[in-house]
Order: C-alpha cells, then sequence, then structure tokens
C-alpha cells in the first residue's frame, strides 16, 4: 500500500492506506484521532468536519492523499494543553453541546465562520451551519456558542 | 469505495494523457460530487487524476467586458472574490449559496460544470449569462454545451480549464432549494446581456434550459408584471418527492419574478 | 457551598470538556486487539421468500472469516428478538407475536431486513465480500403502507395475523361516551395521519462483540439507552449467557430518542459471532443502513370526534386508530399506540367519557417503536388538532376554548377516563405565562406587519399533557410490561470525601454527569468537582432499566436520594459516635453534623474518614464503609404539561412555512439544572418542528423506503427554527423525593400541533381546512390552489 505522510495537528504523520481511503478514515483508522466523526454517507451532516489549511472541509468527502502537503486541524487538535480553544471553551458555555457528536464538526466549522467574520448574525451563524447536522440541541444554544465564541476569537478574551 | 490508481500531475498536458492513458479514468478537482458518488460505488473509476497541481487554474481575473474564472476556483473563491462581487454579483451570490460552507470550501466552478449537475446552480449561470467554457483543446458555447441529464458536448478526457462569463449589464439568480439536499428545485438566472435578455432555469430540467417565452416577454419590459401569465410547460419537467412538475413549473415563474425584481 | 452547585443551579456540564476536545469515547471509537468487522447482507425487496443463500463467492474473497445465515442461527440455538410488551385484544385474547429471528429464514419482511452477516479483517473486505453473497429472493406482494395494509385482501406480512392486525385493543367507556356524543349540541370530528418519522440520532448504532474463550466471558459494547435491559434480553432471550458472563457496556452514545432503547438483532449477532470467528466483532451502521433499520416513531392513522355541549363544554372524545408496527414487534412496539398513547387522550382537559380503538397493523417496514414522547405526541397532536378545529366550529375563542375546559388546579389529584391518575399540575397558570411570554396581545399587530409584506401569518397553540417517568412496575406489569421499571443507584463516598455514583439510567446527551452530581452536591455539600457519576456498564454499576421516557430525574434521580438517605443516615450514626451524642440530637445540614442547637460539628468528610479508617468508630453496631445502594420504584407517573405557542409566516407564492416565532412554558416539576431543561426543551422543539414540516419517512407500496438518505429526509437545520422563548412554571411532583416530573419529551409533544395550527390560521382566510405532516411547501401551496379553485367555483 502507498505510503503517505500528513501533517496533523502539526505533526508529521505516515500511515499506509489505499488510494481509496478518506481522510476520515486515515484519521479514526489509522491515526486514532477519533474525535472526528461520521454521521452520514451523503456528505450532509458535517460530523466529519476538519481544518485543511485552515478551511472547513468534510473529512468523509476527501481522499487522505488529497490532503498530502497541507496542514491538517482536528478537533484533538485545538485546544492549547489544558486551555480549550475559545470556540470549544464558549460551547461549554452556552451549553451548546448534548450528546456530543456533532460538535466536534460543529466547533471546526464555527471556527472557520469566525476566522472569516469575527461578529456573525443570528442569520448568518444559521446560514453558515448548513453543513452541520444536530439533532440533539435544536441549534438554538450552538447559535448563542458559535456567536460568542466567534467574539471570544476575535479579541473579545 | 474501490481503490485506484492516484495521480497527480503538474501539467495540464500531463493530467489530460493520464486520463486519456487508462479507460474510465476521471479527473479529481474538488471532489464534492464525484467522491460521493464513489463513495456509494456508483462509479469506480479505475484511476483519478488530481488537478490540483495543475497551475494558473485558480485565478480569477476581470479584463474588460469577461470575468474569467479558473475551473479550480472553489466556490467559496468565488463567492468571496471581490472583482466578481463588482463586475457580476449575482454570481457571487449564486456561488455563496452552493451546496454548504464545507462543500463550498472544496467544490470548484470546474467540477461543477463538467459534472452538468441538473440540479447544480452554476450552469444557471453559465447559460444564464451566455458564457465560453475553456479547455485544453477549445471553447465551448454555453448555449451549445449543456446537452442533457450529466451530458455536456466535452470529448472523452476534455479538460475544463476556466469558464468565461461575460460581464452583464445587471443579472439575479433565484433559487427555491431541495429542502434536504440543498440543491435547486428550481433556480433562475435573468441577464440583461449585451446581447439581449437571457433567462436560464436549472433544477427544472434534465439540463439547465432558457425560456424563450420569458426572454421576450422581458425584452418588452423587464418587470417582473411582465412575466404574469407566462408559463413554462410542465410537461418535460422534472417530478419527484420534493417537488411535482406542477410545482415545479409553478416555481420558475416565482424565481424567474423575484430574480427580475432583484437585478442589479 | 452545596447550594451555589446544588437543586435549581445551572452547573455547566461535566461531561462536556472530553466531547470538546474530541475525546468522547463512542462505540465506533473503540478498536479491539485482533478486531475484525461485520457487514450484514439485507434485502432489498419488501416482501419476499428466501430461497437460498449461496456464500461460496463470498467466502472465498480475500480476509474473509465468516458469512453466516439465518439457517447458521437456527442451528445454534439462538433466540428470536423478543418484544417486551404484551398487549391484549378486546376480546381478550394475546396480541399475534410472530416470531423476529436474528438472520432471517425463509422469509424477509422488509427492506433491510438482514439475510446473512459477512465477517472479514477489515471493513473494506467484508464490505466487498457482502456484494458477493448471491440470495435467491422471490418477492411477493408487500404491505409497505399503513393505509394499504389495512385495506380488505391487503397482503400478509404474517400468515398468523389476518388482515395484518397485531390486536385490536380499546379502553375507556364505550356507553358512557355513546351518551355523551347523545347529548352533544355539536360534534367536531377530524381525519389523521401521524407521519411516520425516523429519530436519526446523529451517532449511527454500532455494536463491537467479543468472547474470550479462555473465562467464557462475553463483552459488548453498544449504542444503547439502557445497557442492563439488553443484557437482560441477551441473557434470558436471544444469546442465554447468564448475566455474569455477559457485560454489556454503552459507553458514550450520540444520541437516542428512543430508537435505542431496544434490544437489535446485530447486538447478538456480533456476540455469537466472535465466538465462532475467534475475534471481537464490530459492526457500524451506515446511515443509509440507519434508515432501514432503526425502529422508526409514530405511523398513526386516525379518526377523532369531539362532543361538546352548547357553551363549548367538552363531553366526550371517541377516537379510532391504526398504528403501524412494522414487520416485526420492537421492544416497546405495543406499548406505544395503547398505553403510552390512548391513556393520554384525556390530555390537560376535564373530559367525562373517552372511548378509544387501537388496531395495531403489521405493514412490510422496518418496526414503529418508541421515538421522542411515544405515543404522546401522536395524542397531544390529535387532541390539539380537534380542540382547534372545534374552536373554529364553534366560533370560540381557541384559548377561551381551552380554558374552559382544562382540569383546574384545584381538581387534582385527577382521575381520567382513561386509566390514569394526575397529581398535580396547573394549566392555567403556563397557559397564561405562555401568552404573556409570546405577547399573545400583540399578535395582530404582527400579523398586519406580515401581511403588509406580502405574507400570511398564523398563530397556533397547543396545551398538553404527558405522563413520564416510567414507571410503576407493578401497574406496568397489569398492563402486559415484561419487566420491571425501577431505577437503581449505589453512592459510594471515598474515604477523602469524594463520591462515585453509579446510576441504571443512561447519558447520551442529557447531562446526568452534572445533574446527578448536583444531587449530591446539594445533599452531602460536596462540590459537583468532587463527584463523579457512572453509568453504562453493566460490570460496574448494580443494576438499571436506562434512560428513556423522562424517566431518568424522577426515578433515576430518586433512586440516588434514596442511597443518599441511607448515606446521610449511617453517617448520622458515625457522626453522634464522634460527637459523643445520641443519634436523635443529630441533624445534617449543609455538609455538617451538628449536634441540635449547639456549635459542635463534624464536616461529612471527616465522618467518610472514620468511616474508612474506624479507629473510634461505633464498630459494634455500625459496619465500615460509607455506600448504599437503592431502588426505586415510582408510584405513579409523573405528568409535565404546559402551553406551546408557535407563530408562522408563509410565503403564499411558494408554500414555504417559516417558523416565525415559538414560545412554550412547561410545567416540568422541580428543575435541577435549568440550563440543562431549556436545552432539552430546544431539541425536542426542534424534533417536534422537524415532524410537522420537514420530516417522514417515506415507504410506497411496496415497502421500499424512498428517501432514506439525507439527500431525501429533511433533518431540521439551523436554517430552518427560530431561537425559542421557554418559560417553566413549577408544581411539584407529589410523590417523588425529588418533586421532578421530566423534561426530555415536551417540545416534541407539545409544538407539532401549535405549527400545524398556526398553519392552517394562515391559510384559513383563504379556505382551507386542512393540511397533514409534513406541511412542506409543496403541499401547502397546493392547499392554497384547491381552497382558490373551490372558492372561484
Amino acid at each position: 500500500m502507498p505510503k503517505l505522510t500528513l501533517s496533523v495537528n502539526g505533526q508529521p504523520r505516515t500511515i499506509d492506506c489505499a488510494n481509496a481511503t478518506l481522510l476520515v478514515e486515515a484519521l479514526r483508522e489509522h491515526l486514532g484521532l477519533t474525535g472526528t466523526h461520521v454521521g452520514c454517507d451523503s456528505s450532509q451532516c458535517g460530523a466529519c468536519t476538519v481544518h485543511v489549511d485552515g478551511r472547513s472541509v468534510k473529512s468523509c468527502t476527501m481522499l487522505a492523499v488529497e490532503a498530502e502537503g497541507a496542514a491538517i486541524t482536528t478537533i484533538e487538535g485545538l485546544a492549547k494543553g489544558n486551555d480549550l480553544h475559545p470556540m470549544q471553551a464558549a460551547f461549554k458555555e452556552h451549553h451548546g453541546l448534548q450528546c456530543g457528536f456533532c460538535t466536534p464538526g460543529m466547533v471546526m466549522s464555527a471556527c472557520d465562520l469566525a476566522a472569516r467574520n469575527p461578529a456573525p448574525s443570528e442569520g448568518e451563524v444559521r446560514h453558515w451551519l448548513e453543513g452541520n447536522l444536530c439533532r440533539c440541541t435544536g441549534y438554538h444554544n450552538i447559535v448563542k456558542a458559535v456567536r460568542a465564541g466567534a467574539g471570544d476569537m476575535n479579541g473579545g478574551k | 469505495m474501490k481503490d485506484f490508481e492516484f495521480h497527480r500531475p503538474a501539467s495540464i498536458k500531463d493530467a489530460v494523457a493520464l486520463v486519456a492513458g487508462t479507460s474510465g479514468a476521471k479527473y479529481l478537482a474538488g471532489g464534492q460530487s464525484l467522491l460521493p458518488v464513489m463513495k456509494l460505488d456508483l462509479a469506480e473509476p479505475p484511476a483519478l487524476v488530481s488537478l490540483a497541481r495543475l497551475p494558473g487554474l485558480a485565478d480569477i481575473r476581470v479584463d474588460g467586458g469577461t470575468v474569467a474564472i479558473g475551473a479550480l476556483c472553489t466556490h467559496d473563491q468565488v463567492a468571496r472574490s471581490a472583482d466578481v462581487a463588482k463586475a457580476i454579483p449575482a454570481l457571487a451570490a449564486l456561488a455563496s449559496h452552493i451546496g454548504d460552507a464545507q462543500v463550498r470550501n472544496r467544490g470548484t466552478l470546474g467540477g461543477s460544470v463538467a459534472h452538468a449537475d441538473p440540479a447544480a446552480d452554476y450552469p444557471a449561470a453559465l447559460l444564464g449569462l451566455g458564457a465560453t467554457i475553456v479547455t485544453d483543446r477549445g471553447k465551448h458555447a454555453a448555449d451549445s454545451y449543456f446537452k442533457g441529464l450529466f451530458e455536456t458536448s466535452l470529448a472523452d478526457g476534455e479538460l475544463v480549464t476556466a469558464v468565461h462569463f461575460p460581464v452583464p449589464r445587471r443579472a439575479a439568480y433565484a433559487k427555491f432549494a431541495h429542502r434536504a439536499s440543498k440543491y435547486a428545485v428550481v433556480g433562475v438566472f435573468v441577464a440583461e446581456t449585451a446581447g439581449g435578455v437571457r433567462v436560464a432555469i436549472t433544477g427544472a430540467g434534465a439540463t439547465v434550459f432558457r425560456s424563450a417565452a420569458m426572454e421576450a416577454a422581458l425584452t418588452s419590459s423587464m418587470t417582473p408584471g411582465a412575466l404574469d401569465g407566462i408559463t413554462v410547460p410542465a410537461d418535460d419537467l422534472n417530478a419527484d418527492a420534493e417537488a411535482s412538475a406542477e410545482y415545479r413549473a409553478h416555481l420558475i415563474g416565482v424565481m424567474a419574478k423575484r430574480a427580475v425584481a432583484a437585478l442589479r | 457551598m452545596g447550594n451555589a452547585q446544588g437543586i435549581g443551579a445551572a452547573v455547566k456540564r461535566k461531561e462536556d470538556r472530553r466531547f470538546l476536545v474530541g475525546r468522547g469515547q463512542y462505540t465506533d471509537d473503540v478498536t479491539l486487539p485482533n478486531q475484525s468487522f461485520a457487514v450484514f447482507v439485507r434485502s432489498p425487496y419488501g416482501h419476499a421468500k428466501v430461497n437460498g443463500v449461496d456464500a461460496k463467492a463470498a467466502l472465498a474473497a480475500p480476509d474473509v472469516l465468516a458469512v453466516l445465515t439465518g439457517a447458521d442461527v437456527a442451528a445454534d440455538g439462538l433466540g428470536g428478538i423478543p418484544c417486551g410488551w404484551l398487549v391484549k385484544s378486546k376480546d381478550g385474547s394475546n396480541m399475534v407475536e410472530p416470531p423476529h429471528p436474528a438472520l432471517a429464514q425463509g422469509k424477509v419482511r422488509h427492506v433491510g431486513d438482514p439475510v446473512a452477516m459477512v465477517i472479514a479483517s477489515t471493513k473494506a473486505a467484508a464490505k466487498a465480500a457482502a456484494a458477493l453473497v448471491e440470495v435467491d429472493y422471490e418477492p411477493l406482494p408487500a404491505a409497505g403502507l399503513l393505509a394499504n395494509a389495512i385495506a380488505p385482501g391487503a397482503p400478509q406480512v404474517w400468515d398468523e395475523a389476518p388482515g395484518n392486525v397485531c390486536f385490536d385493543w380499546h379502553i375507556g367507556d364505550p356507553a358512557t361516551t355513546d351518551a355523551a356524543f347523545a347529548k352533544a349540541a355539536h360534534v367536531v370530528e377530524l381525519d389523521l395521519v401521524n407521519n411516520r418519522v425516523a429519530p436519526n440520532p446523529m451517532e449511527p448504532r454500532a455494536a463491537n462483540g467479543s468472547f474470550d474463550g479462555a473465562n467464557d466471558q462475553y463483552t459488548l459494547y453498544t449504542t444503547s439507552q439502557n445497557p442492563h435491559l439488553t443484557r437482560l434480553l441477551l441473557a434470558a432471550f436471544t444469546l442465554k449467557v447468564p448475566e455474569h458472563k455477559l457485560r454489556v457496556i454503552a459507553p458514550d452514545v450520540g444520541g437516542g430518542f428512543g430508537s435505542k432503547i431496544f434490544h437489535y438483532a446485530e447486538e447478538l449477532l456480533v456476540l455469537w459471532a466472535s465466538r465462532r470467528v475467534g475475534r471481537p466483532v464490530k459492526w457500524t451502521s451506515d446511515r443509509m443502513e440507519a434508515f432501514l433499520t432503526d425502529a422508526h416513531g409514530r405511523d398513526h392513522i386516525s379518526n377523532a370526534k369531539l362532543a361538546l355541549d352548547a357553551d363549548g363544554k367538552f363531553l366526550g372524545l371517541r377516537v379510532h386508530t391504526y398504528a403501524a408496527m412494522g414487520a416485526y414487534l420492537s421492544t416497546f412496539a405495543p406499548a406505544v399506540p395503547t398505553y403510552l398513547y390512548a391513556t393520554l387522550l384525556s390530555g390537560p382537559y376535564d373530559f367525562p367519557a373517552i372511548y378509544a380503538e387501537v388496531k395495531a397493523i403489521f405493514t412490510n417496514t422496518v418496526a414503529v417503536d418508541a421515538y421522542r414522547g411515544a405515543g404522546r405526541p401522536e395524542a397531544t397532536y390529535l387532541l390539539e388538532r380537534l380542540v382547534e378545529q372545534a374552536a373554529r366550529q364553534l366560533g370560540m375563542d381557541r384559548v377561551e376554548l381551552r380554558r374552559k375546559n382544562l382540569i383546574r388546579a384545584d381538581q387534582f389529584p385527577y382521575q381520567t377516563q382513561v386509566a390514569l391518575q394526575y397529581d398535580i399540575g396547573d394549566y392555567q397558570a403556563t397557559l397564561d405565562l405562555a401568552l404573556a411570554q409570546g405577547d399573545y396581545a400583540g399578535y395582530p399587530a404582527r400579523a398586519a406587519a406580515s401581511k403588509a409584506n406580502g405574507k400570511l401569518r398564523g398563530f397556533g397553540m397547543s396545551t398538553y399533557i404527558e405522563a413520564c417517568g416510567i414507571a410503576p412496575s407493578a401497574l406496568v406489569g397489569a398492563l402486559g410490561a415484561r419487566a420491571g421499571l425501577y431505577e437503581a443507584a449505589n453512592v459510594r463516598v471515598h474515604p477523602t470525601g469524594s463520591v462515585t455514583v453509579f446510576t441504571g439510567t443512561h447519558s447520551h446527551g442529557q447531562g446526568h454527569e452534572t445533574t446527578f452530581a448536583q444531587l449530591i452536591a446539594d445533599r452531602l455539600g460536596v462540590s459537583t468537582d468532587q463527584v463523579e457519576v457512572v453509568h453504562g456498564d453493566t460490570d460496574r454499576i448494580p443494576f438499571g432499566m436506562g434512560t428513556y421516557g423522562s424517566r431518568s430525574a424522577s426515578v433515576g434521580g430518586s433512586a440516588i436520594v434514596k442511597a443518599l438517605d441511607k448515606i446521610v443516615d449511617k453517617g448520622k450514626k458515625i457522626a453522634a459516635h464522634l460527637l459523643e451524642a445520641s443519634v436523635a440530637d443529630v441533624e445534617f445540614k449543609d455538609g455538617q453534623y451538628r449536634v441540635v442547637g449547639t456549635d459542635r460539628v463534624k464536616a461529612f468528610g471527616e465522618v467518610a474518614f472514620a468511616a474508612y479508617v474506624p479507629h473510634n468508630y461505633p464498630i459494634e453496631t455500625v459496619e465500615p464503609g460509607l455506600e448504599e445502594s437503592a431502588f426505586y420504584d415510582p408510584k405513579n407517573f409523573t405528568f409535565p404539561g404546559g402551553t406551546h405557542l408557535v407563530e408562522v409566516e408563509i410565503d403564499p407564492e411558494t408554500g414555504v412555512v417559516e417558523v416565525a416565532s415559538v414560545t412554550i412554558a412547561d410545567d416540568v416539576g422541580v428543575i435541577i439544572n435549568p440550563m440543562i431543561v431549556d436545552g432539552q426543551a430546544h431539541g425536542g422543539l426542534a424534533q417536534g418542528i422537524g415532524q410537522a414540516l420537514l420530516e417522514e419517512a417515506v415507504y410506497d407500496a411496496e415497502g421500499q423506503l424512498t428517501n432514506g438518505t439525507y439527500m431525501g429526509y429533511c433533518m431540521p437545520r439551523a436554517a430552518d427554527l427560530p431561537n425559542f422563548k421557554v418559560g417553566n412554571h413549577v408544581t411539584a411532583c407529589t410523590h417523588n423525593p425529588l418533586g421532578v416530573k421530566g423534561v426530555g419529551e415536551v417540545g416534541a409533544i407539545g409544538v407539532p400541533p401549535a405549527v400545524i395550527n398556526a398553519v392552517l390560521d394562515a391559510l384559513a382566510p383563504l379556505g382551507v381546512t386542512d393540511i397533514s405532516m409534513p406541511a412542506t411547501p409543496e403541499k401547502v401551496w397546493r392547499a392554497i390552489q384547491a381552497a382558490r379553485a373551490g372558492k372561484g367555483a
């Protein structure tokens, strides 16, 4: 099987995997980074969202080999040591998660929004989250958390 | 997903040669249409030829009356391009509503145009603006490019490299999105171009098409009211669980009026 | 100190950190040494004979370990998947209870029915080999739709169930109901469909079974809301291995909403297969498989009649309902349209007479079982559509008609005509609160503003009640339950005063690790940081019945309180010794034992330490250690209720319904953590609005699920929903020690009829009188077209 070196959360990781390996499979099954989840098979739910060169992408709809040479960040790479990333902290503060399954994708997606838009309106957050499904929260508190987290990421804290 | 050979050539020439060299090989751009199909084993190409390292295909240039967008430009890039927003705001707005944020970060103009999904948004802009599809071996006018369901005038192995959009006087796109998939149930692109009024409709038929009746009515009077009583026959329109042909025909009228009202 | 983190405090969740940093551990995240993987070959037909399964090519494929079929299941004597509830028909006969083999034997009865199990060293190899299994199907006529299954001459799902009837059940008094209708000044009638929905927790089901031959021990990781119940069913019925040889772990579970209550064949099969192949076997559902195999919810067809006197007072209610069961009876399926549905038909209203008949019908579809609310949303939808229709038909104000018929606060305890006795509530109070918070008085101005924008605005409401906190074991036993429904807890105080709580409930989003820690903090005066709540592992927790029916706080929490009572009492004896006082003179408050009326105190931690280091200790009468267990069996259901208000704006050109506002006022009993309670309400509302406007699992007549992906099945997204206004008015439940009722299901129960009532209110000026869920854009547009055509004609 081809050898592939990926840069994941700032570390080079070399794996043997078939070309047909999806990025999410490489992360979960080859690297044990199980924080990135799979909730559907039609590229809709967004539970698998990671950052590739800072942009949110669905890792179930990208080949691992396509990510070669890019900087991949997963939910495991977001916090600095014991300190939660401001977006993670905002999700906790505003009860933006319940079962936690969609949460990694939500947080990664929200960070991408916050990087572009430091003060998204409620409507902008709701539109942005079109690619992330949550079945627990009704989104009410997720929207709150994303707006607060965006503020905190952009100098609020 | 069946395994495949993977190539990442550095030149268009090599890319074209690689696809020509393996029967059934496919180009891979953003993969947002191809990979979902492959995951369901509905496509099993023996080789994928990645376009990621081809130089010069991710640029946006506004040159006089034309916006030239490289095939590898992502939807997000188009949506956020100040140049596109200035020249053809309707195109930037259209791109900002394709799929969802993650799809827009990966999906490309060229991929969408080559795939020619009947419910995709871009085809409406291409046809509505009378764009030119540029390939490794020539040019295709949008008017003769979209042939049918996932069918285009591209030859086997022909690679889309850019799309040239003539800048219209005014244009707008109104989309009625599928509630689940977010594809267009009906999307209507209306443009006032140098060559006249163009109305292109996506999502409703086997492929994007123009409405001569609407174009004639809007040529007389570019107002929503001019479309009163003008219908697109439901006979050949798509019908599915989300929308019957009759409802789609109705929505075409509504979306067309909304596009006219939103022209800028 | 206790109060800041005790009952009523919005403590941030303890469990959040691991989820936020990607360290949650869900079943599919568990990969065991020497792991192998299973993929199922499933029926593509709604109904077919299976004439043979040829696995030769699959067995010859690379990395394949085994291909197992129904014949292997039979040869090894695995038990069929049991149903946990026996309902009897009106004539006293038992429901038809057909066999449910784990892998199909002879026939398949729904798309997705498993025919073979392919096990290989990698998931990809198992998947590839599954495609090589050749099944010889002979398609049979199918009853894919409930409406078809009840028609004369419909295809038979089971030979032993003529007319596809599983049972024909009734409740209430037909004679008094007939009499009520005979004297009625008005009768309002509706035919209603409650649409079938798919639960769709974001984590698909998964199961990882391993057999340790050296110790003759089975371990199952599974996506379950109730690992002990799963173990019980495996032990007693399906795997037939005693409990002490069987460990069931439900680690982090990514939502359930009912669908992960039930014992599914895959849980049994991975354990069995692990023993056969000698390696752990993991199966993870993909989303399409989830649509085809997770039990669905709702799917009723009903006729309902409401009798009123000349003043609008309710005299009687008569209901006839057909309820789909699917092809096989899932764990709680028969209870849902009977004891969780028809018993709720009195709603929050004072009804002198009710009679309901329910026919449960087999269909060639996946099972229908409990989904958030389970029966209660169906009852509420029927009743609140009917009440709204009555207001319209009688020309009465919708609020006043409800007010006139609500059970008054002074009528509690209130005995309904359909078996339940409501202990307490104040329905007028929640109605008033909702109307005030939702600015009902300002509605006409908002409607006018919408109209000016070319939109149709509608107002809809529902006043509802539910029964949860299931349930008194003796009562449910009398009603056909084959298990008790108490809950168990173990509270272990450690020598330094920190606490581990072992609960038989299971948290898969509800936040028990926080709320239950608050119970400890409140009672023992320790910080929630000093409390660990353990759930989801049958080897660590004494016993339990799990989490569903909004029972965790009222039943599971009460078990914890009982255990805490024992801890406090034992501590009192130890403290009395240390304080050289008599036990009767020692009180426990704010984390301290005190000799009443003195400043002589011992902190709880000191007492805990003494219990484990019993140097100075009443050793003759008190055992060392500080750990207590308790089982709590509730005395009654709990009865949350309230009022839900919805405003919608409809685009008359497209039929698109936008939810403009949602305001609710609930009485969920005493609130342990208001942040979590609000969050539970939000989630239920989203699912309820989803059912009303977006979601429907659509089978065709042949039993094909036509929209079983997220490209077709419309899940509510952020942009489909507004912010929610949530208010609470508390009356404390009278029969559990916490006074709690339950909040997990209220949103899904109360809101669907409010949404549809709002849609109908918006469309009423056009002459539209009926619309079914989900009120999709095309449906709304067609209703408008039809009404306009009718008017023009």
